[in-house]
């Protein structure tokens, strides 16, 4: 690990030096500090004849409680690397390593069980079953791990009471606010203790305000020590993250810091 | 994820949707309700025919020798119905070379039957079926009196022109009076009545208690059969083995009698209640097959529907299954979830059926002449046919949901 500090360095975040470091050392599983490694990650479709190279050779490190945007236009293939990282798909070629477990070949029954496991959706549109109660909905994952009953229940309640809708949990989504739902569906994404939190423009349907509050809810967890990484394409919330990734093209255009990221965008 | 799981899930989504839900089962539950209806009254009637039918037609290890059998059960061809009526006819002169051949213990009784005008003083002439008996008949038949006496061996003897009733006959031709000592007109012969026999029931709604019995040696006889000649001579053996025994007898002795050669088959008929059976099963067997493949076309309509009905269910959940799968469902539990609830919606459709078949059957035995008894173990074949047709309507929709790609199911409206 490098001892060079740079200026304004944040002590949690890794450093480029070190993530060039451990992407470098292809085929070897890296350390435990480092919930994602990916090299050369790239995911072409065949489209009619014509192939799309949605990723083109994406080399992330993502470190234990860093708290990562990734941006880019339509296009750029950020959606292509949420799925990715998700374990929704598999890469055409290149490694992915989550939590030291290479992940890139896995069959669909592995992939299935990593997701309940490892990692925990955030979506757009929210994604909760309309016709169960917020309970039942954060309890779903516990159910797909065989957690026994009484136990989901306890752990679902208070999945929702660190997101403060202790007093919710029987509504069901239509009875709440996107807010809340929306936090009913972090609560759902962290009741199986998921070594990342994966948000698909966690804020696109809400408004300002309460953008700002799920935003909020984001930073304590972070504080709290959950690596999240949050694909968005409006740069006041990425300014939100420690760190900030641009893709374009399929590839990392850049990899900045947050605040450095803010100050190029004039936020 | 755990079957109770799925099965509550399941019953949720049903609650959820009733009306959509009862028309889903309507195909299961109409032929589970006919297996069952149709089973119980098959079944109904067949306890019936052994018991009640020919039981009390014909009594247990007896056996009559007629020119054609008695009780037919199905149809006979017009070669066969010209061929019996060649016969030549059962004779009082045949009495005593069959009985004499009969082992000891056996008792034996002859009958001529036909239908007869008689008046009374309180009923004017009316059609009535007269039988003349010889012979231990009251014995043979059960047949006792609730009312007066049956005829002395001497009244049978000296064919005294005495009557025994049947409890119909006795409302019929003496309403509100005792018959016991009053007299019937029959062909302008005055007859004793001297006894009312115990009520015999009925088949099919038909009353088997409108009749007169007096002796063969009354002039009762002249009027229901050409002279010398009875329809039939009865045989009832101790058991089932001297039974045998004594029809092969008879059998000899008419054959002898009738001279028959070796190659020559039977002119007259000796049957018992299992040759009269006999028949009863064979279309008991049919129709135990046609009761179970007719509603299997509405199980298979039923199934048709179920599947149709998850197929949409599928498409229109792609987004749930997607969350699902994002959760860690693997395609079993996906799988799973879809069969176990195609299972109990099926099921549950079986279920209601079976009430529904239960209720029929009931009503059918109320208010028709046919029995009908519930078998359990149609019961237990409706629920499983109900279990069985919703996982075979299920799997393709079940397995169509479980290939579902997460990304494109998440993408659905």
């Amino acid at each position: 690990m490098s001892t060079r500090v740079e200026p304004g360095h944040d002590p949690g975040l890794s450093t480029t030096a070190e993530r060039r470091a451990v992407v470098g050392q292809a085929g070897a599983m890296p350390g435990k500090e480092w919930v994602i490694v990916t090299r050369g990650l790239k995911r072409e479709y065949d489209m009619g004849g014509e192939v799309v190279r949605a990723l083109r050779g994406v080399d992330l490190a993502i470190r234990r409680n860093e708290y990562v945007a990734i941006m880019g236009p339509s296009g750029s293939g950020k959606s292509t690397l949420m799925n990715l990282i998700g374990c929704l798909d598999t890469p055409t070629a290149g490694e992915y390593w989550l939590s030291g477990d290479l992940v890139s070949q896995k069959s669909d029954d592995e992939l299935a069980r990593v997701r309940n496991r490892e990692i925990g959706f955030v979506f757009q549109t929210f994604n909760l079953l309309p016709r169960a109660t917020a309970l039942h909905n954060v309890e779903l994952p516990l159910v797909y791990a065989g957690v026994p009953a009484a136990e989901r229940r306890r752990r679902a309640t208070e999945a929702l009471e660190r997101v403060q809708l202790g007093d919710r949990v029987s509504h069901r989504p239509n009875e709440l606010s996107g807010g809340q739902r929306q936090r009913v569906a972090i609560a759902r994404a962290l009741v199986n203790n998921p070594s990342i939190l994966l948000a698909d423009e966690p804020t696109g349907n809400l408004d300002s305000q309460t953008s700002e509050e799920i935003m909020k809810v984001f930073e304590e967890l972070a504080t709290q020590g959950q690596t999240v990484i949050m694909v968005t394409h409006e740069p006041d919330i990425a300014a939100h993250a420690r760190r900030v990734i641009i893709l374009r093209d399929g590839v990392v255009a850049s990899d900045d810091r947050g605040e450095a990221f803010a100050a190029k965008v004039g936020l | 994820m755990p079957f109770l799981e799925a099965v509550r899930l399941a019953l949720a989504q049903i609650r959820v949707q009733k009306l959509k839900s009862f028309f889903t089962l309507l195909g299961v539950m109409i032929g589970v309700m006919f297996l069952i209806a149709v089973v119980s009254i098959v079944e109904g009637m067949g306890r019936y025919m052994e018991q009640d039918f020919v039981g009390k037609l014909m009594g247990i290890n007896t056996f009559e020798l007629r020119r054609q059998p008695n009780i037919q059960l199905g149809d006979v061809t017009e070669a066969t119905w010209r061929e019996w009526q060649r016969r030549p006819r059962i004779r009082m002169s045949d009495v005593q070379p069959v009985v004499s051949v009969l082992p000891a213990g056996t008792r034996w009784s002859t009958s001529s039957s036909d239908n007869v005008r008689a008046e009374t003083d309180y009923q004017r002439l009316r059609e009535v079926q007269a039988t003349a008996v010889s012979g231990d008949y009251f014995t043979i038949k059960k047949m006792g009196v609730q009312e007066g006496r049956l005829p002395t061996p001497q009244e049978m003897e000296l064919g005294t022109p005495v009557l025994v009733i049947g409890e119909e006959a006795a409302k019929r031709f003496f309403p509100n009076v005792s018959p016991v000592g009053r007299r019937m007109r029959i062909a302008g012969q005055p007859y004793t009545v001297i006894g009312v026999a115990e009520r015999q029931g009925s088949i099919f709604g038909i009353s088997l208690d409108r009749f007169l019995i007096g002796p063969e040696q009354s002039p009762l006889i002249r009027l229901v059969n050409p002279h010398g000649v009875v329809d039939e001579i009865t045989v009832q053996a101790p058991t089932v083995q001297v039974m045998d025994e004594s029809m092969e007898l008879v059998r000899q002795v008419m054959r002898g009698r009738r001279k028959l050669r070796p190659s020559q088959p039977d002119n007259f008929d000796i049957s018992t209640s299992e040759s009269a059976l006999a028949f009863w099963n064979k279309i008991k067997a049919k129709m135990v097959i046609a009761s179970v493949v007719l509603p299997a076309f509405g199980l298979v309509v039923g199934a048709i529907v179920i599947m149709n009905i998850m197929l949409v269910a599928v498409a229109e959940r792609t987004r749930e299954i997607g969350i699902r799968k994002s959760l860690g469902a693997r395609r079993r539990d996906i799988l799973a979830q879809f069969l176990v609830e195609a299972a109990t919606l099926s099921t549950v459709g079986a279920a209601v059926g079976i009430a529904l078949g239960i209720a029929l059957s009931q009503a059918v035995a109320a208010f028709s002449p046919l029995p009908a008894t519930v078998v359990p173990w149609s019961i237990a074949a409706g629920t499983l046919v109900g279990a069985g047709v919703g996982i075979l309507a299920g799997i393709y929709p079940a397995s169509r949901a479980a290939r579902l790609d997460p990304i494109a199911a998440l993408r659905q409206e």
